[in-house]
């Protein structure tokens, strides 16, 4: 890799930074330069985005058919999975599992949807008002 | 800010806060590439039936905090690294160090970093910045993937510290222990080169296994041969946008931290003047560019461009071809650090 190819494309990071890489200079000693990005990875960031809004809407499609309860689309939408959302509420995974049926989710108290609007940076009532 | 404070900027976190720290106890001779070979930073393992966001488990880089303590070790420095239970103590403690003056390296999840893309802000905790200061409410934050430094509030820089799931940093901070200037000699900068380039042949020549090393670039380049068949081309381009992310993203320095470590060697070479590891390096720079071909052939297939058998037996082989190259690299460089150069 030569410094002066390394790419200058684009980058969810633009606006942001440029990213540092490692290239050889016209006497072949590897020196850092900065790229603003490359198609190649861009497209890579694109397509891992495409399955993340893909499962969001499938999960939305699911608690609109009365399938599952907001508790599980605001897992997915907040980019976790069972075991990331029992490590910030401190519920067993087969507690969350049982929060995620719409019959058990209703019953639920407000202490116990605290912890999660905490895992999701809402509040309760933004959970308790939710509509998809 | 602190205007006495110089933010420096890395291709990866780790290396980056390394080189700052020893800088700012006036040690000038690590670079990041220095960094990343001492503390052994090169490394490959393929993990199977763990999937992270739903794609295999892969990285091209040695565990998360091995670099510093491996390079403070190997260069006799004294460092402490501490986790906390209690976030409220962990504020206390970077707090009290801050107000003595002290770069703190602080493990990070970046899901809540605020100044990061949306587009990057999964929930990976294996990040480092440097907290150099606090002024009013605001920790004076350098990120070393950052151009420019920042700033985080106290209640997100906590909230970052205490992010949970795989590698959760229960507030784990580190900085080096004592106060005023150290030096290194060039024999310790030598010393220490060596043993990071033994320890690095280990890690990828001898570790148990076919999963890691050089045996796991073979072990993942089998698994792609098989998966079009097995996933469908679907889920398996999924899979390959994913080794791609985690190969060329930001953090590696491009080709999966592979030029990181010819620069690296490039260095050493100049540091014992020695030939052969010109060599080496050459060999790691040729690697890196073959890997970077490889991701550009996977966008061929997850871009829809390439969707044949063969396509993925390309891939598969090219996977083969790196390994042959890397195990020989490392083979010779075996060789010359036992000859102690």
């Amino acid at each position: 890799m030569k410094l002066e190819e390394l790419p200058q494309e684009r980058s969810a990071l633009n606006g942001y930074t440029r990213e540092l890489c490692y290239g050889k200079d016209e006497e072949g000693k590897f020196r850092p330069g900065l790229s603003s990005g490359w198609e190649v990875k861009a497209a890579a960031l694109d397509l891992a985005w495409d399955d993340v809004n893909e499962r969001i809407e499938e999960a939305a499609e699911l608690v609109k058919r009365g399938k599952k309860s907001p508790l599980y689309y605001l897992m997915i939408k907040n980019l976790m999975d069972s075991s990331i959302l029992s490590s910030y509420t401190g519920l067993w995974r087969i507690r969350l599992k049982r929060h995620f049926k719409p019959s058990v989710y209703k019953r639920l108290s407000d202490k116990v949807l605290a912890r999660y609007a905490e895992a999701f940076n809402i509040s309760v009532e933004e959970i308790r008002g939710m509509e998809l | 800010m602190d205007s006495k404070f110089e933010h420096i900027q890395s291709a990866h976190c780790e290396n980056g806060v390394v080189v700052k720290l020893l800088k700012s106890r006036g040690i000038t001779q690590i670079n990041e590439p220095m960094a990343f070979g001492i503390g052994s930073g090169l490394f490959y393992v393929h993990i199977p039936f763990l999937k992270l966001n739903n794609a295999p488990a892969l990285s091209f880089r040695t565990m998360p905090g091995r670099i510093f303590k491996q390079t403070c070790n190997f260069l006799d420095i004294d460092f402490a690294s501490k986790r906390f239970a209690n976030p409220r103590k962990a504020a206390a403690y970077l707090d009290n160090l801050l107000g003595q003056g002290i770069a703190v390296g602080c493990q990070v999840g970046v899901f809540n970093l605020s100044y990061l893309p949306v587009e990057y802000r999964f929930h990976f905790n294996a990040h480092n910045i440097i907290v150099f200061g606090k002024e009013g409410g605001s920790y004076l934050i350098s990120d070393p993937t950052m151009e420019a430094p920042t700033r985080l509030d106290e209640a997100e820089l906590l909230k970052a510290r205490y992010a949970r799931g795989l590698y959760a940093p229960k507030g784990h901070l580190y900085y080096i222990q004592g106060s005023g200037d150290l030096a290194i000699s060039e024999d310790e900068l030598r010393r220490a080169v060596l043993k990071g380039i033994k320890r690095n042949v280990r890690d990828m020549l001898y570790i148990p296994g076919n999963i890691a090393g050089v045996k796991g670039i073979k072990y993942t380049g089998n698994n792609i041969r098989k998966w079009r068949d097995e996933l469908g081309l679907r889920k398996a381009g999924r899979y390959l946008g994913h080794i791609v992310r985690m190969q060329e993203e930001i953090g590696t320095g491009g080709g999966g931290f592979r030029f990181l470590y010819a620069a690296f060697l490039q260095q050493a070479a100049e540091l014992f003047d020695n030939e052969q590891l010109v060599r080496a390096s050459e060999e790691f720079s040729h690697a890196g560019d073959l890997w970077r071909g490889s991701a550009v052939k996977m966008a061929g297939v997850f871009k829809g461009r390439a969707s044949e058998q063969s396509d993925f037996n390309e891939i598969s082989e090219l996977f083969y071809e790196i390994s042959d190259l890397e195990k020989g690299a490392f083979q010779r460089l075996s060789k010359i650090v036992k000859g102690n150069v």
